[in-house]
């Protein structure tokens, strides 16, 4: 298809630009918030898209984690191959909550993902706070589906990491370097008004999202 | 005026479509919803310093198009994407049949994706033996009613809710509940399954970026991302015109899509593809393939006054302030793109003797150029092409496709009667001299004219005459 490839271009390269270039401010997008004010606002923007944020220090959080399960009933919860709740572990077995490590390729095992997987529990590289996005950037260790997949999504954030606005996020590192398979921003558990603009929660995705906030010490 | 036979008439579909009042109610309180949601959305947003940006982006993108595709396409490459070129739909349709093939796939699974649409893709591949599944639930629903989207955002806002569960209950044996939440979550138990079968995933992109060739897709439901995620392969297909330059250019385009179409200040889910799935990756697809598809779009540019039309981000907003979409809704117009984006960027990709309603489809009331994020000139677009479709000859030159289509018959003879009259200056001053004298005469109705209007007669006396009779004030130098 290289010949349609070149007569596209071809076709494009012909126009002779006359226009100039329109002057590009983005002071527009730019918000100075202090970190109250971004916690403050990433709270409520979730809150409002129908997210649950516990805003706990880092001692709680395993045991806010299994409170978290064990309220919404949760019998299973994926974990990444490698990942850093090791005290969770004991606390999940007295509820009686079975733990499933995503540590084989999805195709050995993506019946069960889909289908006995009540709950997943990732981390998060940061977030945003106009918005009231988690960002991810999944990894071999937190693989892409387990933010999708199972029913009810448990994110973790670090208060240090969060952002007034995705234009502020963007303009550093990492996201200046190399992109990864995947990023993504998640903004509430997945919905859809596709029916007579009626709201309903957990169209394909996720029906619930709680998140974490880790205050700082 | 004589225009083919397989044309597309908007006159007698919206005349249907305004009798039809349960469409008119679904429309009317759905666009009412989305204006005010759009209203809010922007609160405490300097909107049209966001929109200047917004068109400004848009604007410099399509300036530098060609070097931006060619970069796109190389960055993507060295990412591992596969790029195809696609001169028309067809074309594209061939290249994502020639893939699902070659994989030995049978059923696909499709995001929302409005160029595939425009090529008409599913028809394509069950032709080819191959089902395309639609997992978007507007579209689900769509497809299950053999229909075509009424909206490019909420493709089956054009029915209700009861309407929906009849339609839910026959094809696929729902119970008859007309409660959203329950066919909701039925739509989401039946394409569950589809998602972990499907050999291959098509979805569309909302912004490719060239820098990184960074795939960029916006959505709620989660369709989007199980789509490009699950099966063992994906396919990306986008129009050429909706690359931009780098990472830096998304925010800003992220902040008026969604809160332009639906008000919501983010989708639920912004999904950035860079790579198919790496050797220590455990999920994602092992292959990626991104289409460009031409389909008429570089025609369109090379015109730099209707090449505007392209910075359209797809957002819908036109739609839901245009008083004559919300009126008749999206299936008058017959076209994949409906509205006032529709009636500009329809004639241009068709031609207007396909489309020869679409211009003046319009009361010009500004309202969809008032709300495009990008700030295309609608209005103007709309006036040029009316123009258009009486212009052009083998004297004038005139890109637009099925230029000088509305004039034949009675109006092009008049005109050319007219035109031959002011070149015969003694002929002239006669035909002047009887218009004036026969004034009486002149027809007191004129069609569509005189339903509101009176009738215009000749002056009794010329402007030349008047002019002459004028007494002087001053002196000649």
């Amino acid at each position: 298809m290289n010949q349609a490839r070149d007569r596209i271009l071809q076709r494009l390269r012909q126009r002779q630009v006359t226009s100039a270039a329109m002057p590009t401010d983005p002071g527009v997008l730019l918000r100075d918030w202090d970190q109250a004010e971004c916690v403050k606002r990433f709270t409520h923007q979730l809150t409002t898209n129908h997210a649950d944020v516990f805003k706990v220090q880092q001692l709680e959080l395993e045991s806010t984690l299994v409170k978290i399960l064990t309220e919404r009933q949760a019998k299973t919860v994926l974990l990444g191959r490698n990942h850093p709740f090791k005290d969770l572990l004991p606390a999940l077995e007295r509820q009686n909550i079975r733990p499933m490590l995503y540590q084989d390729a999805v195709e050995q095992w993506q019946d069960t993902m889909f289908n006995d997987c009540d709950a997943a529990i990732t981390t998060t590289l940061g977030a945003i706070a106009e918005t009231g996005s988690l960002i991810l950037w999944p990894t071999a260790d937190e693989p892409r589906l387990m933010s999708l997949v199972p029913p009810l999504h448990i994110a973790i954030v670090s208060q240090s990491t969060l952002k007034a606005t995705f234009a502020q996020v963007i303009a550093e590192p990492p996201w200046q370097g190399r992109m990864p398979t995947n990023a993504l921003l998640i903004s509430g558990p997945s919905k859809t008004a596709d029916i007579e603009q009626t709201l309903v929660y957990g169209a394909h995705g996720p029906s619930e999202l709680v998140v974490v906030l880790i205050e700082d010490q | 005026m004589s225009h083919s036979n397989s044309a597309i008439r908007f006159n007698p579909a919206a005349k249907e479509a305004l009798g039809n009042t349960q469409l008119r109610s679904n429309f009317r309180s759905a666009m009412d919803g989305l204006m005010s949601k759009r209203l809010n959305a922007f609160q405490g947003w300097d909107l049209e310093a966001l929109r200047d940006l917004g068109a400004a982006i848009r604007h410099n993108a399509l300036r530098q198009l060609p070097d931006l595709l060619e970069q796109l396409e190389t960055q993507c490459q060295q990412n591992g994407i596969e790029v195809h070129w696609a001169e028309d739909g067809d074309d594209a349709c061939r290249i994502i049949t020639d893939i699902c093939q070659q994989r030995k796939a049978r059923q696909v699974i499709k995001g929302k994706s409005m160029v595939t649409e425009e090529m008409e893709l599913n028809h394509y591949l069950e032709q080819a033996g191959i089902t395309a599944l639609e997992s978007d639930l507007g579209e689900y629903i769509v497809q299950l009613a053999e229909e075509t989207p009424s909206h490019i955002i909420m493709p089956a806002i054009h029915k209700n809710t009861e309407e929906i569960s009849e339609l839910m209950h026959r094809k696929t044996g729902t119970d008859r509940r007309p409660d959203a939440r329950y066919l909701t979550h039925s739509a989401r138990q039946q394409l569950r399954q589809k998602f972990q079968q499907a050999d291959v995933g098509i979805s569309g992109v909302n912004f490719a970026i060239a820098e990184t060739g960074t795939l960029c897709l916006v959505e709620n439901e989660g369709n989007g991302r199980l789509t490009t995620t699950a099966p063992p392969c994906h396919i990306a297909v986008t129009g050429i015109e909706k690359v931009i330059p780098s990472l830096n250019e998304l925010p800003a385009l992220l902040a008026l899509l969604p809160r332009s179409a639906t008000g919501q200040a983010i989708t639920t889910y912004v999904n950035m593809i860079s790579r198919p799935r790496q050797s220590d990756e455990l999920d994602g697809p092992e292959a990626v393939h991104l289409v460009l598809v031409d389909n008429g779009r570089s025609e369109i540019y090379q015109d730099e006054e209707r090449a505007d039309t392209l910075r359209c981000i797809r957002c819908g907003a036109c739609m839901n302030h245009c008083p004559v979409y919300t009126r008749v809704g999206g299936h008058a117009y017959g076209t994949t793109y409906p509205g006032p984006i529709g009636k500009i960027l329809m004639p241009q990709l068709l031609g207007l003797d396909q489309t020869p309603d679409f211009p003046s489809a319009s009361t010009l009331c500004g309202a969809c150029g008032e709300v495009c994020p990008v700030r295309i000139p609608i209005p103007d677009l709309l006036v040029r092409l009316r123009s258009d479709k009486v212009d052009g000859n083998s004297l004038t030159r005139n890109p637009t496709r099925g230029h000088g289509a509305g004039k034949a018959g009675l109006e092009n003879t008049v005109w050319r009667l007219w035109s031959w009259m002011n070149r015969q200056p003694a002929f002239y001053r006669i035909m002047i001299a009887m218009a004036g004298r026969l004034r009486v005469l002149s027809p007191r109705r004129l069609g569509g004219w005189t339903r509101f209007r009176t009738a215009p007669r000749p002056a009794p006396k010329t402007l030349h005459q008047l002019m002459k009779q004028r007494p002087r004030t001053g002196q000649r130098p």
